[in-house]
């Protein structure tokens, strides 16, 4: 019998591919079914954000981290929000803070069932996202409640939230969390322990916690590895610290466990957001600095210097105050953080984005490595990568 | 400082500046306490070995690297600044350590000691060209491939040079100069009676 001579071969997997969720182009190298190595080619959503950044004043700037991750709005606005904070050195009012961390856990609920869903999605499940995406769409709404946006929300200021929340929310989100918790038991029941999604996720690109570590691992990717790590416990901002709530973390650190994990997740904001219902005050919602904070409209009609305020802070913007920070929130998918340098003027010097997705997909090589090439989708489903915030 | 943000424990920075200060001796060029955060400027070629002294000493434990980023001030005689930020979990501290270069000469790449850097590198490459020495892979990472330049460099314009798009006759993507439509907006409002001491658009009228 004549040898066979075996050839390795490369595969584009993307930029065009459904489960590549969004533009990533992935250039396999395969011995046979096996993937040798993943090369993948990013930056095909490329907007030179940060480049941007440094030529519009502060306030101006909060609208790109929306369009960042574009499924974590709020969380990233969060981290940029609080790197000129510490920049400016001023105070949130409490109501503020509650605010922010109950939009944060929908936000984080918002990231988690997209991610949850259409990693299913790839690898045969197509109920949850049916299901689930109802669900996105009833957040989107106390989103558009509060800002008036569905997705890009522009809603955190310096110093506080845009506006308050509207009469009558707390109550909706209340009652949409009741309806909200036997349809994820639903989703629970039919996926977690379902034989065909355990085949496919179950020892599939397993990562050791030292190897997370070493790989710059972190939120629910570095959890599911058994690092118990969150910011929001161990670095806690806002009032998280008043918050009752545990971290869940996982065993192998395989697919099915950052699944397991995520699920875990949900739960833990939901117990968050009932938290900050029933403990928020009433009181302002933003600082009442009229360096930082336009005055209100009323206010306006009648005193030419809150007028006077107001035309500076629109047409100059803010002066931050020359410095360099690095602020952090743990968002839905890791750390995300933003190092902010500035140079005394109404713009950033430099404004780095630390977007934990870039990182987790720079291990997708390791993690991918002597699998087939069809556990790659739930891999790449696993890691809950989102286009915007890894080319930036 | 602003009460909703974290803050570190307060000495805690001042006694990591303690534990470095000898062991590091000259590779530490300076250190500074600001807002909380502790930044320490190394000399380029001992990174790699500060990095790893910081990840592996029992006191310090800093065992991830979680940014890595370039910063450009033209104006200085080595005008960039390579900025890492580690992170401990174990002791729940954080760092950021600074090294400064120029277009010419390379900075110690840190992927054996943290294999996460390969991209970041990669990165600080492509938008400063920055270089850094063995590194395993270092290509282009954001940009488009046969992209020329480095766009996050504060001499390169906010358009670009080359602008792309589809040609029907010629059925393939095709490049041409920037042609800008509608007039740049730019944001300059800084105000003029602060001081500053700049040199404002029209002031050269009244020279003329």
């Amino acid at each position: 019998m004549p040898d066979i001579e075996v050839h390795n071969y490369s595969i584009n997997f993307g930029p065009q591919h459904p489960a590549a969720h969004g533009v990533l182009r992935l250039v396999l190298e395969m011995d046979g079914e096996v993937v040798e190595r993943a090369d993948p080619h990013i930056g095909l959503l490329h907007r030179g954000t940060e480049k941007l950044m440094e030529y519009r004043p502060y306030l101006q700037n909060i609208g790109y981290f929306d369009r960042m991750d574009y499924c974590s709005m709020l969380l990233q606005e969060h981290a940029y929000v609080l790197a000129v904070e510490k920049l400016l050195d001023i105070e949130v009012p409490i109501r503020a803070q509650y605010i922010r961390v109950l939009f944060d856990e929908i936000t984080r609920i918002l990231n988690h069932l997209l991610n949850v869903t259409t990693m299913a999605l790839d690898i045969g499940a197509m109920t949850p996202l049916l299901w689930m995406f109802e669900e996105r769409e009833k957040l989107m709404y106390f989103y558009e409640a509060v800002s008036g946006a569905r997705m890009h929300a522009f809603y955190y200021r310096f110093g506080g939230v845009d506006r308050d929340m509207p009469r009558g929310l707390d109550e909706q989100i209340s009652a949409w969390m009741d309806q909200f918790v036997p349809i994820l038991d639903d989703m629970d029941k039919l996926l977690t322990e379902n034989r065909i999604f355990k085949q496919r996720t179950v020892d599939i690109g397993t990562v050791s916690a030292d190897d997370a570590l070493a790989w710059g691992f972190s939120g629910p990717m570095l959890r599911a590895s058994g690092v118990p790590w969150d910011l929001r416990k161990a670095q806690p901002y806002e009032v998280y610290d008043r918050m009752d709530f545990d971290v869940p973390i996982g065993k192998n650190g395989d697919c099915w466990d950052r699944y397991l994990v995520r699920m875990a997740e949900i739960h833990e904001s939901l117990k968050i957001m009932r938290q900050c219902l029933e403990q928020m005050p009433e009181g302002p919602v933003i600082l009442r600095d009229q360096k930082v904070v336009p005055p209100p409209r009323s206010e306006m009609k009648r005193s030419m210097e809150a007028l006077i305020h107001h035309f500076k802070l629109f047409t100059e913007g803010v002066r931050v105050p020359e410095g360099e920070v690095y602020a952090v929130v743990e968002s839905g998918k890791g750390e995300f953080g933003v190092y902010l340098v500035s140079d005394g003027t109404n713009k950033p010097y430099r404004c780095k984005v630390r977007s934990p997705g870039y990182v987790h997909l720079e291990a997708l090589d390791m993690m991918s490595k002597g699998h087939a090439l069809a556990d790659v989708p739930a891999i790449i489903g696993s890691l809950d990568i989102v286009f915007g915030e890894i080319d930036r | 400082m602003s009460a909703h943000i974290w803050k570190q424990p307060q000495g805690a920075l001042e006694e990591i500046v303690a534990t470095i200060e000898p062991v590091l001796e000259e590779a530490l060029v300076s250190t500074s306490i600001a807002r909380d955060e502790l930044t320490i400027t190394v000399a380029g070629p001992a990174v790699a070995r500060v990095l790893t002294y910081l990840r592996d000493e029992p006191s310090l434990l800093f065992r991830e690297l979680m940014d890595l980023c370039g910063v450009d001030y033209p104006e200085r005689e080595r005008r960039f600044d390579v900025v890492y930020h580690l992170l401990s979990m174990h002791h729940n501290q954080r760092i950021r350590v600074k090294v400064e270069t120029d277009e010419a000469t390379p900075v110690p790449s840190v992927v054996s000691v943290f294999p996460t850097a390969g991209w970041f590198e990669r990165e600080a490459w492509d938008m400063y060209g920055i270089l850094f020495s063995d590194h395993p892979d270092l290509r282009r990472l954001l940009t488009d491939y046969g992209f020329e330049g480095h766009p996050l460099r504060k001499d390169f314009p906010l358009t670009g040079y080359v602008e792309m798009r589809y040609d029907e006759e010629q059925k393939r993507v095709v490049y041409e100069p920037v042609k800008l439509r509608q007039d740049f907006r730019n944001w300059d409002f800084l105000s003029p009676w602060e001081g500053g001491g700049g040199y404002l658009p029209g002031d050269e009228k009244a020279e003329a």
